[in-house]
């Protein structure tokens, strides 16, 4: 087992522990916590699709986090009002049922990833990253203005949404579900790595022009990633919309695309397990550092200064060392 | 729809455009020359905007309140310039993007320590605070006016700086060959600096002279900064003629849209729905003018050099 499977085995095993202690405990803050931490990492994985492996440093990945939220919200909204989403020919209902939400929000996300990527993906580097953000602000003042939807103050849902056969109010469950899913997506992200469809992509990321000469096509390989990438952020996106029973505007807003980005990196770039140290070293100082001190961004600005700047690997880069095959 | 209205939203719109020309220029300059992509330009419009009110409380002068804005801002610039920036030249985009939204963070949450988060107030200068007269009866603010002649003028400044004198003929050279003119006996790393704490210094001026008609809070920077990118996206990234393009052309649509396009849809919907759909939509009009630019010359309107 090299160092790197090793930390990536702590962490996964840290994540079944203490949330399960914490049940015992009877300490449900600290799983909502974990649950935090989790959609975050979610989010981030998909984001890593994308930037890690396509290469593609979106700035705009807040756009399919946002997108699942208001996808929950706007079913639930609904569902608990008992108004019907659509009211001509055939009537369309809202829903209370995660299963469905979480189908919704994977669609919306991954249309608005192939308009998006449609367009974006005509330019590269700077005029890339700059793309994204605008299209993530032009969703985020969408948003705003949208007053159908509660517009600035966004949408309350008073219950949780159903899972067939789980007690979703209670945070040991709910927390399951979104760990299920985190894996899913960290298996997923794996396969794709090591499918002929990631190769492409990740020569698609070192030589683009190689890649066309032997008749592949780059651009489509970033393209569909793109897509795959935006709809893993949008699940986590109704996810944490079903934490928090609440979604508004912030959920677009380009520091949520930063911060996105920022978990990868603290967690480290290029590890299929990057995302997670990250989401969970963040949640954690935000907790620890944000009690002890309200100001406690000016520290977190700082230590991302230094892993930028002197400690390329990030948090799993400390622990596990060099990647294998860095590039 | 009078003309009076009309007029005085173009004037509103050119206003608009020319301010954010000012932080346009200096994102454009510092990626044309250095090739860096910098988050960290709307906290230098926000340490611009703060130390104006802070110097005007205390002074009473709003010239005086404008010149440490700029100066205080040039040297925070210098200053990240010189232990921040310095090293992520030579790294990669999204090395820049993450150590500037760190300095974000830092610069925000800092300023808020420091001010508290409640807003500042900056009150305009005595001799601007009246309206003027103009042409067909149209009344209007002569502040938002000097902002319009102080925007040109820095324009033109700009233009006479680079074009004219023997620093602009090194910052052209250095967007073109950074080594040649190294090799040639040139300072680069202070020419660097240099062009870094300009950009800085057009950013604290335009943050000072917005500040008199907005609130001075923190993230006060943030909604012009992403706007500024929106216009060197439109205008080409590193060209200065296409940041004024841009700007204008942003600063326009943005104000234009907000008023006319509700008024258009009022023609073909009833007008409460009319507004709503009119409000949305002009407050994406620019990203949607973004996106066609791009589907159409995907490297901006100047831009020759892809990035």
């Amino acid at each position: 087992m090299t160092r790197e499977s090793f930390v990536n085995l702590a962490l996964l095993t840290a994540l079944v522990a203490v949330p399960l202690w914490a049940w015992v405990a009877g300490e449900p803050f600290t799983i909502t916590l974990a649950t935090r931490a989790v959609i975050f990492a979610l989010a981030a994985v998909g984001l890593n699709l994308a930037l890690g492996l396509g290469g593609m440093v979106s700035f705009g990945h807040a756009v399919f986090f946002g997108l699942g939220g208001y996808s929950m919200g706007i079913l639930a909204h609904h569902a608990q009002n008992f108004l019907p989403l659509y009211d001509g020919l055939i009537v369309i209902e809202g829903t209370k049922s995660m299963p469905v939400i979480w189908l919704v929000a994977i669609v919306v996300s991954a249309l608005a990833a192939l308009l998006i990527g449609l367009l974006s993906l005509r330019t590269s580097g700077v005029y890339f990253i700059m793309i994204t953000l605008a299209f993530g602000q032009m969703f985020y003042y969408f948003a705003i203005s949208w007053r159908a939807y509660g517009g600035e103050d966004g949408l309350s849902i008073w219950v949780r949404n159903d899972f067939p056969g789980l007690n979703t109010l209670a945070p040991i469950q709910f927390y399951g579900l979104c760990f299920a899913l985190l894996l899913a997506a960290l298996w997923l992200s794996a396969r794709i790595a090591r499918s002929s469809f990631g190769l492409v992509l990740n020569a698609a990321r070192q030589v683009p022009g190689r890649v066309e000469t032997v008749g592949l096509d780059g651009q489509r390989a970033k393209l569909v990633a793109f897509v795959i990438s935006g709809a893993i952020t949008g699940l986590a996106g109704a996810l944490f919309a079903d934490l928090n029973r609440f979604v508004s505007p912030t959920m677009f807003s380009w520091h949520m695309s930063g911060e996105l980005i920022v978990f990868i990196i603290l967690g480290g770039a290029a590890r299929l397990f990057g995302p997670v140290a990250g989401a969970v070293l963040f949640v954690a100082m935000e907790h620890v550092l944000g009690d002890l001190w309200d100001h406690w961004h000016i520290l977190l600005g700082a230590l991302l200064l230094v892993i930028v700047l002197f400690a390329r690997g990030g948090l799993i880069g400390l622990l596990a060392g060099k990647a294998r095959n860095h590039d | 729809m009078s003309t009076i209205l009309i007029v005085e939203q173009v004037l509103n719109g050119l206003q608009f455009g020319v301010m954010l020309f000012l932080m346009a220029a200096g994102l454009t300059l510092i990626f044309g020359v250095m090739g860096l992509i910098n988050l960290a330009h709307g906290s230098l419009y926000m340490v611009g905007a703060f130390v104006a009110a802070t110097v005007a409380a205390a002074t009473g002068s709003f010239l005086l309140a404008l010149v440490a804005a700029m100066g205080a801002a040039a040297m925070a610039g210098a200053l990240i310039e010189m232990t921040v920036i310095r090293r992520l030249y030579h790294t990669d985009h999204l090395d820049q993007v993450l150590a500037t939204f760190a300095l974000i963070l830092i610069f925000s949450e800092g300023t808020r320590w420091i001010f508290g988060s409640f807003p500042l107030y900056l009150s305009r200068p005595e001799a601007l605070a009246g309206s003027v007269t103009l042409p067909f009866g149209i009344e209007y603010p002569l502040y938002r006016l000097a902002l319009i002649g102080a925007g040109l003028a820095v324009a033109v400044g700009l233009w006479l700086l680079i074009a004219k004198t023997r620093i602009g003929i090194q910052i052209r050279a250095g967007e073109n060959d950074r080594e040649m003119i190294a090799a040639l006996g040139v300072d680069i790393r202070t020419l660097y600096t240099f062009v870094f704490a300009l950009g800085a210094a057009l950013a604290g001026l335009a943050g000072a002279l917005v500040g008199a008609i907005q609130s001075v809070q923190v993230g006060m920077g943030e909604p012009v900064l992403i706007l500024a990118f929106v216009v060197i996206v439109i205008g080409g990234i590193g060209s200065i003629k296409g940041a004024f393009v841009g700007a204008l052309i942003v600063g326009l649509t943005d104000t234009l849209g907000g008023i006319f396009l509700p008024e258009l849809f009022k023609l073909a919907m009833e007008p409460a729905a009319a507004t709503q759909v009119g409000a949305s939509l002009s407050s994406m009009a620019i990203y949607l003018l973004m996106a066609a630019v791009l589907i159409w010359r995907p490297t901006g309107l100047f831009g020759a050099r892809t990035a």
